[in-house]
């Protein structure tokens, strides 16, 4: 859903959304996918606060209404790339939980073998191309992906994810060029969060509506209301249409937050507590989608209870994994160097 | 007095062009800016302007003359009454006509030269020429059948020749860069792939070094093969993080599920009077990533051979060509598919007193050298290692086995660089051979200078090579 001048940094969030309501089955696919995400995040936090997982490991808590929404608008074949905040795209696209958790405390069943950790994560299989590390390269790759379907002849489209600091990499502006002067079918996803790591958008952006960093490459974009599961998907399904129809690339800015800091070590001291306070009452993607499901009475908090303790089982049983996972044997120092 | 209108060099590294076409005839009057002539160089066809004013009083060389070498006069312009008796002699005959057989060209560029043996370029520019292409007596090719046909072609043109079989091999192929497909490469060396090939498979980016690269590298993670063309290595540097972040780790990283059959090209090191930030050898730099493989060939063979090898190679090789080098021509077997293996050297000269070990254009230093060397009867074995990584020290130790002796020689700089890694390599598996400590021959610890005296003594010379192959055999 468009919304005109809409200030990412105001903390009111956009207006509501008024596009059509989701099914049923949709608002309980959208609750199911979005928790698993919150609560495999948590319990992230939960394993590198036990000195677990190691390094670098960046949650999505706050942000899950924007993978699951796009992930909706997709079909088989189409691939998503992200940056390092990657956790919820790998669960969106349908890798098993275990082998990612399993990845996240380096151990042998990890989707990489341990080697690639929370940053570096792939999955051929699931149409899910990292995970990836410096802030802006997945959006150059992301093009590529678009261009390999593009030269195959295909109607796939890729989904590239990046957040509102990297969009002020130059790089993301040499593939917005060729996107749309090759008329690539990617899509573009600014998950803008309104913090590049400590920084406010407003201190790192001479122009903070990044829907419209396409403008003067005639690409279209818009704002979207990132933690409304529906008007993710909207602006999905009609971005997806658009690439689909060999019209080229499209930007989504998607307005959203996190809720946890940039990196488990990231105090947070650039916002207040209030600030995130307010947007977990009034806006939280999960929330809404639950408050809906209950009002429309598309299920009883005891089904929903029920819901909740899959996913909490799925999430425990993935930590049990990744705990008990041995570390890869010591000879995988050394293969796939090169193949 | 009648002025000369000299054989124009139209580029950094043009010693010679073909004369195509005279825009004007003998006693036409001639403006200053007027196209006189059109020049034929192995990059492109180009216009001349007329510098002077006059009248056109005689042509010194025909069109449709081959290899008329820079700066010869090719017209005598007279002034305001002037006539054709001014004319002096005509210079000496400098050119040979198309027709004449190719084992001629070099015998009568040697005469077209001044005393010196150098051949003539833009005034003050022959200083910074390289060494001429060896003449010694290679030892043959062991990937080539014996009793094997052999072409004679350009560098350039073995490269191109490897790209147009590898692209009709496979659809999957496809080559991009700045300038590769309308223009005809800004070397020429993707000359007719567009034509044969057709935009989609040979794509003209925009001047986006960053973007293309990475863009190149997602396409071939998702399972396409790229061709990417750099105009030179030194604009890769402002790709260089998609060329290792994203194009050498993501196999490793994915634990092997996802990787880029990619290969990066175009000419790296010194080309001449270009300058710093033209001038980089990137040797060491790609040859220091895990994850990549890394070419570098001396010969028009080698690199028809190894861009072939590296085009089908599933992961990232870094092709590292040489401008010098493109428009030397060379004998290639003429073989229906003519492929290499990476990562193995070639003894491109038998000897047993000192090794030299060399690649890409310090081949041609290395064996100039060893011809000097052999006059002082030092008998130098000069490796060609042609793949930087992953390096064959196997053939290095055992000829340093034989010899006890070693001189690297690189045109990048000494710190850090391949040849303290050869010497690393040499000091770790053959200490008790050697006789003498391993020398390096190597550019110097600067950015290149522009001028051309400067420039010469910057670079690795036959001087040097000889200098250090004559210390290490206490000489």
């Amino acid at each position: 859903m468009a919304v005109a001048n809409k200030k990412p940094n105001e903390s009111d969030g956009p207006p509501p959304y008024k596009g059509p309501a989701f099914s049923k089955d949709q608002e309980l696919t959208a609750y199911r996918d979005m928790l698993l995400i919150r609560r495999f995040e948590e319990k992230a936090g939960q394993l590198y606060g036990m000195g677990l997982i190691g390094g670098f490991c960046h949650l999505y808590i706050g942000q899950e209404a924007v993978v699951v929404g796009m992930q909706l608008a997709l079909k088989a074949g189409d691939q998503v790339i992200t940056g390092y905040r990657d956790h919820g795209h790998m669960l969106a696209c349908g890798m098993d939980p275990k082998g990612v958790m399993a990845e996240l405390t380096g151990r042998k069943n990890g989707y990489s073998h341990g080697k690639g950790g929370s940053m570096h994560m792939f999955s051929v299989e699931k149409g899910f191309f990292g995970g990836h590390g410096i802030v802006g390269a997945q959006v150059p790759l992301g093009t590529g992906l678009a261009f390999a379907n593009h030269y195959r002849g295909n109607d796939n489209v890729s989904l590239t994810y990046f957040g509102d600091g990297a969009a002020n990499q130059g790089q993301v502006y040499e593939s917005f060029n060729m996107a749309e002067l090759w008329k690539l079918p990617a899509i573009y996803i600014i998950e803008n969060n309104r913090y590049a790591m400590g920084t406010v958008i407003t201190r790192s952006s001479a122009t903070t509506d990044l829907s419209k960093r396409g403008l003067s490459f005639n690409i279209p974009g818009e704002q979207v209301d990132g933690m409304d599961v529906r008007a993710v998907k909207a602006a999905g399904e009609k971005a997806v249409a658009w690439c689909r129809e060999g019209k080229g690339p499209y930007i989504l800015e998607m307005l959203t937050y996190r809720y946890r800091g940039h990196s488990m070590s990231d105090p947070a001291k650039y916002r207040t507590r209030e600030e995130v306070e307010k947007v977990r009452t009034a806006h939280d993607p999960i929330d809404m989608v639950r408050h809906r499901i209950i009002e429309n009475k598309h299920a009883s908090e005891d089904e929903l209870k029920k819901i909740e303790a899959q996913v909490r089982d799925k999430v425990n049983n993935a930590a049990e994994f990744a705990t008990h996972d041995p570390e890869p044997d010591v000879s995988e120092l050394y293969t796939d160097v090169c193949r | 007095m009648p002025t000369e209108i000299l054989m124009p060099a139209l580029s950094p590294t043009m010693e010679k062009g073909n004369l195509a076409k005279w825009l004007k005839k003998e006693g036409d009057r001639i403006k200053s800016g007027d196209v006189i002539a059109e020049i034929e160089t192995d990059k492109a066809t180009m216009e001349v302007e007329a510098a002077d004013e006059g009248t056109l009083g005689k042509i010194l060389v025909p069109e449709g003359t081959a290899d008329v070498a820079v700066n010869t006069p090719i017209a005598v312009i007279l002034g305001e009454g002037e006539d054709k008796g001014a004319i002096k002699a005509s210079p000496q005959q400098t050119a040979t006509k198309k027709t004449e057989a190719p084992e001629k060209k070099l015998k009568v560029d040697e005469s077209a030269s001044p005393a010196t043996g150098d051949k003539p370029r833009e005034p003050g520019k022959k200083s910074a020429a390289p060494p001429e292409p060896p003449k010694t007596e290679l030892l043959p090719d062991p990937d080539v059948p014996e009793g094997t046909e052999m072409v004679t072609m350009t560098m350039r043109e073995a490269l191109r020749d490897a790209m147009a079989e590898e692209m009709r091999r496979d659809k999957d192929v496809f080559v991009m860069g700045e300038e590769v497909a309308e223009y005809q490469g800004a070397y020429k060396v993707t000359q007719g792939l567009l034509q044969e090939f057709g935009p989609k498979r040979v794509i003209d980016t925009p001047i986006t070094e960053h973007g293309f690269a990475g863009l190149g590298v997602g396409a071939a993670l998702a399972g396409l093969k790229p061709i990417v063309e750099f105009m030179t290595f030194n604009f890769a540097m402002q790709a260089i993080d998609q060329i290792i972040n994203s194009a050498a780790k993501t196999l490793y990283m994915s634990g092997g599920q996802m990787g880029c059959s990619i290969v990066f090209r175009g000419p790296n090191g010194a080309a001449a009077r270009v300058a710093a930030q033209h001038s980089q050898d990137y040797s060491a730099w790609y040859s220091h990533i895990p994850g990549l493989k890394v070419i570098a060939p001396s010969t028009a063979a080698d690199a028809k051979g190894l861009l072939k090898a590296a085009i089908r190679d599933r992961n990232p090789v870094i092709f590292l060509e040489n401008e010098i080098l493109y428009g030397h021509s060379f004998p290639v077997p003429k073989l229906n598919d003519y492929v290499l293996s990476i990562g193995k050297a070639r003894v491109a000269r038998a000897g047993s007193d000192v090794t030299l070990v060399a690649w890409s254009i310090g081949m041609t230093y290395a064996l100039k050298a060893s011809e000097e060397l052999a006059k002082d009867g030092i008998e130098a074995e000069v490796i060609d290692l042609r793949t930087l990584k992953p390096m064959d020290t196997e053939t290095i130790i055992t000829s340093v086995q034989k010899t006890g002796r070693a001189v690297t020689i690189e045109e990048g700089w000494q710190q850090n660089g391949v040849g303290a890694e050869i010497a690393a390599r040499i000091m770790e598996n053959a200490f008790d051979y050697l006789d003498a400590p391993v020398m390096r021959v190597s550019g110097k610890d600067v950015p290149m200078p522009y001028a051309a005296n400067l420039e010469k003594l910057a670079l690795p010379s036959v001087a040097e090579i000889v200098e250090a192959a004559k210390a290490v055999c206490y000489r």
